[in-house]
């Protein structure tokens, strides 16, 4: 499912809404997350799982092709987790 | 300081910005993440442009150990969920503070 066919499926379940709205919800949500992990923030949503940031430490990588070494300077990655609810929804 | 959003916050985003009532906004976050859920659960990936796409892994039985004891025990085979974050949101992340 992409982001517009989850768009449309909400639409579906909401005929009084309009499809810009819809849309407008899909941002929102999206971009209240996104916000949150750029501010270093986590994101809970019980049943479902939940969006932190992992800090990786400076490495010293290599560039598989030439075997040169390069550092790797830190960095901070998204990261999820999922829930307790989402894991027995998948397991049943 | 580090804060935690939860569906509250998100319902609060969505009200704000779509001056649709509280509790309609607090539903609707709720029938988004519940049509994610569904199509997870039949196995089906969902790709949400410019944030990431999550997608079901089937994992094999294997032997596990338990770390505080020590004892081995065999691993169920099952499904996780994982998430793959797009480059906009990693870069998002990753920026410079």
């Amino acid at each position: 499912m992409t982001r517009s066919e989850l768009i449309a499926r909400l639409a579906a379940k909401n005929p009084a809404l309009y499809h810009r709205d819809i849309e407008r919800l899909v941002g929102t949500i999206l971009d209240e997350i996104g916000g949150a992990l750029e501010r270093g923030d986590r994101v809970e949503l019980r049943g479902f799982g939940a969006f932190s940031v992992r800090h990786r430490k400076a490495r010293t990588g290599r560039n598989p092709r030439t075997g040169a070494s390069v550092e790797v300077a830190e960095k901070k990655v998204p990261f999820f987790k999922m829930g307790k609810g989402m894991r027995e929804r998948l397991n049943r | 300081m580090s804060k935690t959003l939860t569906r509250a916050d998100l319902a609060e985003a969505v009200y704000r910005n779509i001056g649709l009532s509280r509790n309609e906004s607090a539903e609707l976050v709720e029938t988004f993440l519940e049509e994610m859920c569904v199509c997870l659960e039949k196995g089906e990936e969902v790709k949400l442009s410019s944030f990431g796409t999550f997608s079901v892994q089937s994992k094999r039985e294997r032997i596990g150990r338990n770390p505080k004891t020590g004892v081995e025990a065999t691993i169920t085979p099952r499904r996780v969920l994982s998430f793959r974050p797009s480059h906009i949101l990693k870069d998002r992340v990753d920026g410079e503070s």
